[in-house]
């Protein structure tokens, strides 16, 4: 005590303050629990929260357009939406150039597919531009080598196009190849456009490094000895179409210098129609201004655009917009979910509260052999109480086959009980209960029994007394249960699937039938955050009611 | 309650004749409208459930359960002069009825359970309330025992034949179940090999310090190790097997995934119990978000991130694709079963006094001969039920095997899943006993263990 009494802080056994030696063991000890978590945690994130991030982050993802049409993209931007008109010229020589590459790569049906869901129609018309995007090159490379026989030759080309300087054109076609292969593409390409092509044949040199990276690095090719694609010529097309570039080829000297005059002499021989007009040759689609309005709006890199899916809208060329009547379809399946999960969790607790109510007062021995019946199903497969379901209630199923014995149903007219919501509901019902009745049973254990007999003999009759006093006292339970149920039964795949047919089932199955049957994953992904977002609320709500500590499995 | 019930007395006959008349006429309107005659049933049913009321009061030597056995043979022997097989058995269940109604009415049973100041309309409601927990039980229960008796179909339908309904022997075979462990290596090579593997073992387990020594341990470990064995040996080279197949992938993807999250979580949830652990809450949500989130959801989560970690891992580490396969099934069932193990290991360790390790500390022992000397066995029986837990959350997933995994991790829920959507053969059905019984042995092992780790932990006497 006479310690006390002497200044300066008190000190450990150590010598150093107790107060920060105290500290000290704290956070070892603090330490020492997060080292013994880690792992899982680690482990968790890892395998479990990672991927929920990328479902969430691959429901507003949209890199898809302005990886496959890089240029075209970034040429759209002038477009005016409202002009009511396709664009201009300079956008589909930009199309033309990028619908190649995409071509090559066969990115282009991806494309066309991830559109199609925003407007019908755009899967089949990328599919035929690109097998017809040949033509468009072709009708260039056919005059341009009866003009002079040397743009049949790969050297010639390779010798006019290399050269030094265009390493940055170089690496910035590499960059557009690897966003549009979603892949890496290193390695060494053999050739390095010149710095006097880019500034004479801008399109050319772009078209001719586009073909030589593909070449040397995918195919694994000689550039030098490869023939280029119909892009370059198509592309040489286009650069002579630009006075000045016919003005500066009459001055320019170096390789291939003699050759390209000869094309400018001979200028009349090539096509003159425009690209746009070459496009829409392919298909009119292509002048249709809502065909480019959708690339327009679905250019960015990120998109509201699965969300507003699935909410039954669509973001048109002026803004949000609601789906035409027969594509929307989603908000009604999710009030279907929504409403079928409330009954079911409705039902749960009609059958759960006289069970529980039985468990709780009824002497321990008794209730522990009567828990097993309520065990036995909560253990058993799911896979086999969705069987059984499917044996009880389908048109010969056992359910029909006793009533129709019994003469109470026509063998005519058998009751259709599966393959509707009335399946869904019971089977559910039944594979849920189990969770309702636990949480139900947990929280009447703790009810004092005494309370209904001291509202007794005050003079209330049974119903005031249950309603009165005991059931405000199982409001918990009940609220446990619910939540529990409802958002087990907002998520239910498998059974809805077997027994709920076409009408019976949740917006699971449409996110299951997303991912597996129409590949629409964007979709799945916004559909599944939805229902994502729903639980977690609910499961906010649970924690708040019950707390997360305190769920108990099995009794 | 229950001191303030006395011994029952006996209602009058004008009291039972006619309540037990109103559940004959019941019977009697069921079975006349099977003949068409649904009202002639109603009054025939009325008459004989008075009658039976009225004959069964007159016997009084006799014992209760007597009258009701009685009255059944009575029944099922008018049912099957009337119906054959299917009568006996609809005249027995009637008759067990019947008999038991009209016992427990007549000898004023009904009032068993009851205040002795009840009223006439609370013993009904008391009684009614009784029969609608009755029904709810069965409604529980019931739905799988037509699984259980339709398995033994000797049809390859999915609905009783006549010939079931009947009894008839021919209508019966195990056919479904040959079916299902057809294909597959040696069980009885298994047996052995296991028997000589697990005896060795219980052998060398003599030779650690601190066992209980004893024949009886070799004994039990031989008979553990035939049990696995004939498993391993049935499953050994099974490939291309409808069912044998699915289930193997089940029993290899299953133990992985229960084995890592019950390390994992169990270490975790020891660190969680601790007094002092920053943040608890945004841990304990975040390991427990597997059981939250829909299946659906996490199945779509992990169908994105997994596909190309496995193409990553096929192409960088040159690992084989079936191998991969394994691996992303049981890392995703891993993170399912997780939540399970942490909830039941930290609810047992809630009773785990924490001065037993600071004193088993004082006493020299350090932190890891701690654990497995002094926590261990105390929190063991959570961790098993935790892990029983993550195994039957593996073995009876099927959503998320069904988007991460391919053709070669087929698993047996997953043929079912698949066999119930293209309804094919009743080998399901045989397939759905099996798991029922093996649900019934965890269930069993559970509730042992439960009532185990609250003897040790001194919370209930039994």
């Amino acid at each position: 005590m006479s310690d006390s009494t002497e200044t300066g802080p008190v000190l450990a056994a150590d010598g150093s303050p107790l107060k920060q030696s105290l500290a000290k063991a704290l956070r070892r000890e603090k330490m020492r629990a997060l080292a013994l978590i880690a792992p899982l945690l680690f482990f968790i994130v890892l395998t479990f929260i990672i991927p929920i991030l990328s479902m969430l982050f691959r429901s507003v993802e949209n890199q898809i357009v302005s990886d496959t049409l890089p240029g075209t993209v970034a040429a759209i931007q002038d477009w005016d939406t409202d002009s009511g008109d396709a664009p201009d010229e300079i956008v589909f020589q930009h199309l033309f150039i990028d619908l190649f590459n995409a071509d090559e790569a066969k990115e282009h049906t991806k494309l066309g597919s991830r559109l199609n869901y925003e407007q019908s129609g755009l899967s089949s018309l990328f599919r035929s531009s690109g097998r017809n995007v040949d033509d468009i090159g072709e009708s260039f490379q056919d005059p341009l080598e009866e003009i002079d026989p040397a743009f049949e030759e790969a050297d010639f080309w390779y010798d006019m196009m290399n050269g030094a300087g265009g390493e940055g054109l170089l690496e910035e076609r590499r960059a557009m190849w690897e966003a549009q292969e979603g892949d890496t593409l290193a390695g060494d390409v053999g050739f390095v456009p010149s710095q006097a092509m880019i500034d004479l044949l801008p399109w050319t040199t772009t078209a001719y490094t586009d073909f030589a990276i593909w070449t040397a690095i995918e195919d694994e090719d000689v550039v030098a000895e490869e023939e280029p694609w119909e892009a370059v010529y198509g592309a040489l097309g286009m650069d002579l179409r630009n006075p000045e570039t016919v003005a500066a080829i009459a001055e320019y000297d170096g390789p291939g210098a003699a050759q390209l005059q000869a094309v400018v002499d001979n200028l009349d021989r090539l096509p003159e129609t425009s690209f746009r007009e070459a496009f829409a040759e392919i298909d009119e689609d292509w002048l249709d201004p809502e065909v480019w309005g959708t690339i327009s709006v679905y250019s960015p890199n990120y998109t509201p655009g699965y969300f507003l899916t699935a909410i039954d809208m669509k973001l048109g060329a002026d803004g949000v917009e609601a789906q035409p009547e027969d594509r929307q379809l989603y908000i009604k399946l999710f009030n279907r979910t929504l409403f079928m999960s409330l009954v079911i969790t409705g039902s749960c607790i009609l059958l759960g509260y006289p069970v529980a109510w039985l468990l709780a007062n009824l002497p321990l021995r008794t209730a522990n052999v009567l828990m097993i019946l309520v065990l036995l199903p909560f253990w058993t497969s799911l896979l086999v109480r969705t069987s059984a379901w499917k044996v009880l209630l389908q048109q010969q199923g056992v359910i029909n086959e006793i009533l129709v014995w019994l003469g109470f149903v026509d063998d005519a007219n058998r009751l259709i009980l599966m393959n509707n919501q009335t399946g869904t509901i019971i089977a559910m019902t039944h594979i849920l209960l189990p969770f309702m009745i636990l949480p139900l049973y947990s929280v009447m254990k703790t009810i004092d029994p005494s309370y209904l007999r001291a509202a007794k003999s005050l003079g209330a009759t049974n119903f005031v007394a249950f309603w009165r006093v005991y059931f405000p006292q199982s409001v918990p339970g009940i609220g446990a249960g619910s939540i529990l149920v409802f958002i087990l039964s907002i998520g239910y795949y498998i059974t809805p699937e077997i027994v709920g047919g076409t009408d019976g089932v949740f917006i699971s199955n449409r996110i299951a039938y997303h991912i597996s049957s129409s590949l629409n994953w964007g979709l799945a992904a916004a559909l599944g955050s939805i229902l994502l977002v729903v639980v977690l609320a609910l499961y906010w709500l649970y924690d708040r009611i019950v707390g997360i500590d305190n769920v108990k499995l099995g009794g | 309650m229950s001191n303030l019930t006395v011994d029952v007395k006996r209602p009058p006959l004008s009291f039972t004749m006619p309540v037990v008349a109103v559940l004959g006429a019941c019977f009697g309107f069921v079975t006349g409208n099977i003949f068409g005659q649904a009202w002639l049933g109603f009054v025939i049913g009325a008459v004989i459930g008075a009658g039976l009321a009225g004959i069964l009061a007159q016997i009084v030597q006799v014992r209760l359960w007597q009258k009701v056995w009685g009255t059944c043979a009575v029944f099922a022997l008018a049912g099957l002069i009337a119906g054959g097989i299917g009568g006996l058995v609809g005249g027995a269940v009637m008759g067990l009825s019947m008999g038991w109604f009209a016992t427990w009415i007549g000898s004023g049973q009904y009032r068993a359970g009851v205040p002795i100041y009840y009223t006439a309309g609370q013993t009904l409601w008391h009684n009614v309330f009784l029969f609608i927990c009755a029904f709810v039980f069965f409604f529980l229960v019931a739905p799988l025992f037509p699984v259980i008796w339709l398995s033994f179909n000797a049809e390859n339908f999915f609905t009783f034949t006549p010939e079931m309904l009947a009894f008839q022997a021919e209508g019966y075979s195990l056919k479904h179940y040959r079916e299902f462990f057809s294909g597959g290596g040696h069980p009885v090579q298994g047996i052995l090999y296991g028997a000589v593997i697990g005896a060795v073992l219980g052998a060398l387990v003599q030779l650690l310090p601190n066992v209980q020594r004893g024949l009886a341990r070799v004994v039990v470990f031989a008979v553990v190790g035939a049990l696995i064995g004939v498993v391993v040996g049935k499953m050994w080279g099974v490939s291309g097997a409808e069912w044998m197949t699915p289930l193997k992938n089940s029993l290899i993807i299953a133990p992985f995934a229960t084995l890592i999250s019950v390390s994992l979580g169990t270490l975790a949830a020891i660190g969680l119990s601790q007094t002092h652990v920053p943040g608890r809450q945004a841990i304990m949500a975040v390991l427990i978000s597997p059981m939250i989130v829909p299946l659906i959801i996490s199945a779509t989560g992990m169908f994105f991130f997994y596909a190309p970690l496995g193409n990553w891992l096929e192409a960088n580490l040159g690992l084989n694709q079936t191998f991969v396969g394994y691996v992303k099934v049981i890392l995703a069932h891993a993170a399912l079963g997780v939540p399970f193990v942490i909830i039941t290991v930290t609810a047992t360790l809630v009773g785990f006094d924490p001065s037993l390790t600071r004193a088993a500390a004082n006493m020299g022992a350090n932190p890891v001969t701690t654990f497995f000397r002094v926590q261990m066995p105390l929190i063991l029986p959570g961790v098993i039920s935790g892990g029983l837990f993550a195994f039957i959350t593996s073995f009876d997933e099927v959503v998320v095997v069904l988007f991460v995994g391919s053709a070669q991790q087929q698993t047996l829920p997953w043929q079912m899943f698949t066999g119930l959507r293209e309804q094919i053969s009743p080998t399901i059905l045989a397939a759905a006993t099996i798991l029922v019984t093996i649900s019934i042995c965890l269930l069993t092992t559970v509730e042992v263990l439960r009532r185990r780790s609250e003897k040790l932990r001194g919370m209930s006497p039994g």
